[in-house]
């Protein structure tokens, strides 16, 4: 990163820690121009949240009041049995229990895989690394969306069809995660690696000893990215899974909005149910996301 | 642009092609990975896209037959060509919208960013059924809060999901409001990496916000620009949970994009072959777009 280095002044909201900041406005002309910007961007940001906010409220209606005119943004006796009735049926605790398994796994695999290619393309030059580094770029032109004959077949063929193993394996390999650590082992520098060459360390050591540690920030922000992507997978799960025990809430959502008469109540209940837990984690970790450089190595 | 640490070092020129095994180790999982899930679907889906197969059974070699039913085929077109305007409407959209809210938040007159910045990016935290969902509930021609508004305003229902083109409309702007987060923070990081300098020069020659908007933040961030097109257009043209969710790629079948007619002939219909066939066009498309992105991006930089 070139940022110019301004320490903030003022206004020591999130990101403090890891992000550099332009000072904000202070002197003459401050007043006048804070205004008009100030007054646009709230109401953008109205608009923006607007929508979940609505949706969030209607959640809370009876299943009696959704539809009574006139509407009305604040419920007025606030109930929890849309998210009881949406909890309760059709398995849909079980299908939570299973999204949680599927994208922990798949992103402690995707977050360790990334992070061992990434330095590799960082600080190895050999020709063939160059290649490789060429084939994971390729793989960013080929989401599975459209592959999906394909690939259903090669997993079906390698008889993961029907398990965890079919949804977590094919997502592992994220150009995403292996060029955000590339991205970031090329801004540490050689004469470390070196340093600890001259001290006899092996090279796998060198990695894990020192390499990783220094990593954790860059690692946080691809778990959390990659628990968003595999969270809201939608059409591989459906594709892989014919076990209803082993849906995931994505595939337990689009059931209730499929079905001929939608129960809204239902619906509402379990779409804000699942969004629960990556809000959750992001209002934790926002620092690391909304600091992280998530197009580092893509703009070689 | 980052320099990378090694331009810049004096050390002695190293001999690092000595190590062999350590990287091998290193990359050995993704290299499985990319030939098992990428290099084998790659080639058996350019295979079963000269036969007949129906994902059992036996097959026959059936040469350019399928690619020649495709272009025959209204469906495809329709698909084909729903997605490209899909795509040509989204695209844009997303990017000024981006744009927008990434210049405003490092705006440093602007008070309460950082809580603005949360606030647009919750929506790319939803899961694309999620946000069909949330605008299905809408903008529900007799239930949505959209044309309760309208109608309240004195205005006529909307018919936002049995108009085809209505609908496709509210998808656009479904998919453009989730992926604004996202788009914005890559110009975020991008803003603030142009040196705080070039603006107060151009404020000292008396150029106002707009001027310096265009001649010092538009230039500078250009490749962030081309990765978030590129980025973009790939999601546009993969999409197919949003609608579903939002309106089941109707009314009728006039929103079915390409993914959802993909998985209609392959899955439904059994169509492997077929279906294959329609994966390398898309595919094709894809590469043509990302290619000419490329060289279009090497050019403005090359300026």
């Amino acid at each position: 990163m070139t940022t110019t280095d301004i320490p903030r002044p003022v206004d020591a909201g999130p990101g403090r820690a890891v992000s550099k900041k332009r000072p904000r406005s202070t002197g003459s002309g401050g007043l006048r121009r804070a205004v008009p910007a100030t007054t646009l961007l709230w109401i953008m940001a109205c608009l923006y949240g607007l929508p979940v906010l609505w949706f969030i409220l209607s959640s809370l209606k009876p299943a009696s009041d959704l539809f009574s005119y006139p509407l009305t943004l604040v419920p007025h006796n606030p109930t929890l049995s849309g998210f009881k009735a949406a909890w309760d049926s059709a398995n849909f605790s079980q299908y939570f229990i299973n999204t949680a398994i599927v994208c922990v796994i798949t992103t402690i695999l995707t977050v360790g895989v990334s992070c061992c290619t990434g330095y590799a393309l960082a600080k190895y030059d050999n020709k063939w690394l160059k290649v490789f580094f060429l084939c994971i770029l390729a793989t960013t032109m080929l989401p599975s969306e459209v592959m999906l004959a394909p690939e259903f077949l090669v997993v079906r063929n390698l008889g993961l069809y029907n398990s965890f193993a079919g949804i977590i394996l094919p997502a592992v390999l994220t150009a995403t995660g292996c060029f955000m650590f590339r991205q970031f082992f090329l801004t540490v520098p050689d004469e470390l690696v070196e340093a600890a060459r001259i001290d006899g360390a092996r090279e796998l050591s060198i990695f894990l000893r020192i390499m990783v540690p220094l990593s954790r920030p860059i690692m946080l922000t691809l778990a959390i990215l990659s628990f968003q992507w595999r969270w809201n997978d939608y059409i591989w799960p459906l594709l892989m899974l014919n076990d209803p025990n082993k849906f995931t809430v994505q595939i337990g959502i689009q059931s209730i909005v499929g079905a001929q008469n939608i129960n809204w109540s239902v619906l509402l209940g379990a779409s804000v149910i699942s969004m629960i837990p990556l809000i959750a984690i992001f209002l934790v970790f926002q620092r690391y996301v909304m600091s992280a450089d998530i197009n580092a190595g893509l703009k070689d | 642009m980052t320099k990378r640490a090694s331009d810049v070092s004096v050390s002695p020129p190293r001999r690092r092609n000595k190590y062999i095994v350590a990287p091998l180790v290193l990359i050995a999982a993704n290299v499985v990975l990319f030939a098992l899930f990428f290099v084998w679907p790659a080639v058996i889906g350019l295979v079963y896209s000269f036969t007949n197969y129906t994902g059992v059974g036996a097959f026959q070699f059936i040469g350019l037959d399928n690619y020649h039913n495709l272009f025959g085929d209204s469906t495809f077109y329709d698909a084909l060509t729903r997605t490209l305007l899909y795509a040509v409407l989204f695209v844009p959209l997303n990017f000024a919208l981006a744009l927008l809210a990434a210049n405003l938040v490092v705006n440093k007159h602007a008070k309460g960013a950082s809580v603005a910045r949360v606030i647009f990016f919750i929506p790319w935290l939803l899961s694309p059924i999620v946000v069909g969902v949330l605008w299905r509930w809408l903008f529900g021609e007799n239930f949505g809060l959209v044309n309760y508004v309208i109608e309240k305003l004195g205005g006529s229902a909307v018919p936002w999901q049995s108009n085809a083109d209505l609908s496709l409309l509210v998808v656009v702007m479904a998919a453009s409001w989730a992926w604004t987060g996202f788009s914005m923070l890559l110009f975020i990081a991008a803003i603030k990496n142009v040196p705080v300098s070039y603006y107060e020069a151009a404020s000292l020659d008396g150029a106002g916000p707009w001027r310096q908007f265009v001649s010092i933040t538009l230039p500078s961030i250009a490749p962030t620009s081309f990765i978030v097109i590129l980025l973009n257009t790939i999601n546009a043209m993969k999409e197919y949970p949003v609608f579903v969710a939002l309106n089941n790629g109707g009314p009728g079948t006039s929103n079915n994009l390409m993914v959802q007619y993909i998985y209609e002939t392959g899955f439904k219909r059994g169509q492997i072959g077929y279906a294959s066939a329609a994966s390398f066009v898309l595919m094709l498309i894809l590469m043509a777009v990302a290619i000419i992105q490329l060289i279009v991006n090497r050019r403005v930089e090359n300026r």
